[in-house]
């Protein structure tokens, strides 16, 4: 479980995010919603570290992330895998060197033991025989695939998944959607996801976080959402502005 | 932006990349593969400009010091001298500076748009958010690399620019080739060796680092690397000339 209180961040005081607390749950998809712009990229880099809110808290089952130094982040770090809005692939390494990374990085595995590790990651996520060819040579669903299995290459507790339908087909996106889904609930860990794609939040939204303003505007589950739409006039406008 | 903020962030950035690497046979794979990189791919610009600017040097010293002016109406300069000048000019300011500036170009740009292309590629944060020093892990391998390599193509440079001087001898009448290499082993000091080699690491650190620099803290897209990869280039420029400047007046000036 993550939690996080009192989360404020701001760019040249343009206040980006205010006062967000907000657990996100082991074993099922957290979802972060909202309009472009809203920041949902800006909590996620807050979370795992890539930027400095000025306050606030976050805890990784417990372990107070924030007043902690580099060294000790980084080892909360090696449990956190993430799947980033443009992949973020190492444009020079094969795909199975992509994958291959964080083991050589990070554990004692002999080499045949990573490639083995390697090819069991590309099973789960269903992508085999495209082991040595080059980010660039591969489509935007293939890159998804690569991302997750890198991101899921060492035993990790938890997983950011930042717009993981972005550029991809409507067919591909319910693809890796339902592979995050069952990644998160076969491994147990806790799973966050940025989307501004409504069939994902409807499709398997547990835990949904509505951005508006800067601000926690809305928690539910999927289940809730067509009663809030009738209250909740910021939300309502939303789901009926991505339709 | 303020000149002191820009080296405050370049300390702080620099401070990131001088930490014990994390994964050592990683580390000098990729330093070899950088040290490939930045000596072989620059040999030839560098046999090129080594060897024509010793040609261009030895004839243009040769024509000041061997025509009959109204000053030497009979050539009083003994004929050493030229080897002298061009070898000492070679060691001291030809092979390190004008290397340094061409090397700027090359891989002060390559580095700059290469390390700017995975920042706005996230991968840098990748490397971040994997729990690896990202700063380190990328520019280290680049720094140690260039501070092993450049030195050693400064030196091959100036043999370079020497042998570039005997070609000159063949065209030019006047000075034979034992001239020339006569001047150059008579005044040879290894005072000027020492500070042809001290300036090579200093230009080496800053091409790599600063280039380094640049590329970490691009913001944006495609543009915004390019525009990385000329500031490096320019910054680069600045610094080397103005080292190049402190070292001769510390080592040199009377
Ligand atoms: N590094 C940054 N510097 C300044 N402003 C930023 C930075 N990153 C994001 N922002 C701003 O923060 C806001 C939220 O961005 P983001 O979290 O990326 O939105 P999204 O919800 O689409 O992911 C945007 O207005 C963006 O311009
Ligand atoms: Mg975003």
């Amino acid at each position: 479980m993550i939690k996080v209180e009192g989360l404020y961040k701001s760019f040249h005081d343009r206040l980006i995010l205010e006062n967000i607390d907000v657990n996100f749950y082991k074993g099922k998809p957290n979802l972060v919603i909202g309009a472009s712009g809203s920041g949902k990229s800006v909590l996620i880099k807050c979370l795992v570290g890539l930027l400095e809110p000025e306050k606030g808290s976050i805890f990784y089952d417990d372990r107070n992330f924030l007043s902690m130094d580099y060294e000790k982040k980084q080892i909360i770090r090696r449990e956190i895998g993430m799947l980033f809005q443009n992949n973020a692939l190492f444009d020079s390494l094969t795909v199975q060197e992509n994958i291959e990374f964080p083991l050589k990085m990070f554990s004692n595995l002999k080499p045949e033991e990573r490639i083995d590790r390697v090819n069991d990651c590309l099973a789960k996520v269903n992508l085999q025989n495209s082991n040595h060819k080059f980010p660039a040579e591969i489509s935007g669903g293939m890159k998804k695939r690569v991302g997750i299995a890198r991101a899921i290459a060492l035993e990790i507790k938890y997983l950011f998944c930042d717009e993981p339908n972005s550029g991809l087909d409507p067919l591909t996106s319910r693809v890796i959607d339902d592979l995050i889904l069952q990644l998160t609930t076969d491994m147990g860990i806790t799973t966050i996801i940025n989307s501004h794609d409504m069939k994902t939040v409807l499709d398997i939204g547990e835990n949904i976080i509505f951005i508006h303003k800067g601000k926690k505007w809305w928690q539910g589950s999927k289940a809730d959402i067509p009663e809030a739409r009738k209250s909740n006039p910021e939300l309502n406008a939303f789901f009926r502005a991505s339709f | 932006m303020n000149f002191f903020s820009e080296i405050g962030r370049f300390v702080i950035f620099m401070r990131l990349v001088l930490k014990r690497p994390q994964k050592w046979n990683v580390f000098w794979k990729t330093t070899f593969r950088e040290m490939y990189h930045i000596g072989i791919d620059s040999l030839l610009v560098v046999i090129l400009i080594a060897t024509f600017t010793g040609a261009v040097t030895t004839i243009q010293t040769a024509n000041q010091l061997l025509t009959p002016s109204d000053m030497f109406p009979n050539q009083l300069i003994p004929k050493f001298v030229i080897g002298a000048i061009v070898s000492t000019s070679s060691l001291l300011e030809l092979s390190p500076t004008i290397t340094c500036l061409v090397l700027a170009g090359k891989i002060g740009a390559n580095i700059a748009s290469e390390i700017g292309n995975q920042k706005i590629s996230e991968q840098i944060d990748a490397y971040e958010v994997m729990g690896i020093n990202s700063a380190s892990f990328v520019a280290l391998p680049k720094i140690i690399a260039g501070i092993v390599m450049i030195p050693s193509l400064i030196i091959v440079a100036y043999f370079l620019l020497m042998y570039g001087g005997v070609i000159a001898t063949k065209f030019i009448s006047v000075l034979t080739y034992d001239d020339l290499i006569e001047g150059a082993r008579m005044t040879f000091n290894p005072l000027y060796l020492r500070i042809m080699l001290i300036k090579g690491f200093i230009f080496a650190f800053i091409i790599t680092s600063l280039s380094s620099f640049e590329g970490f803290y691009t913001e944006g897209g495609a543009l915004d690397v390019g525009e990385s990869g000329t500031r490096a280039v320019t910054r680069i420029c600045v610094f080397i000339l103005f080292f190049d400047l402190v070292i001769a007046q510390v080592f040199l000036g009377l």
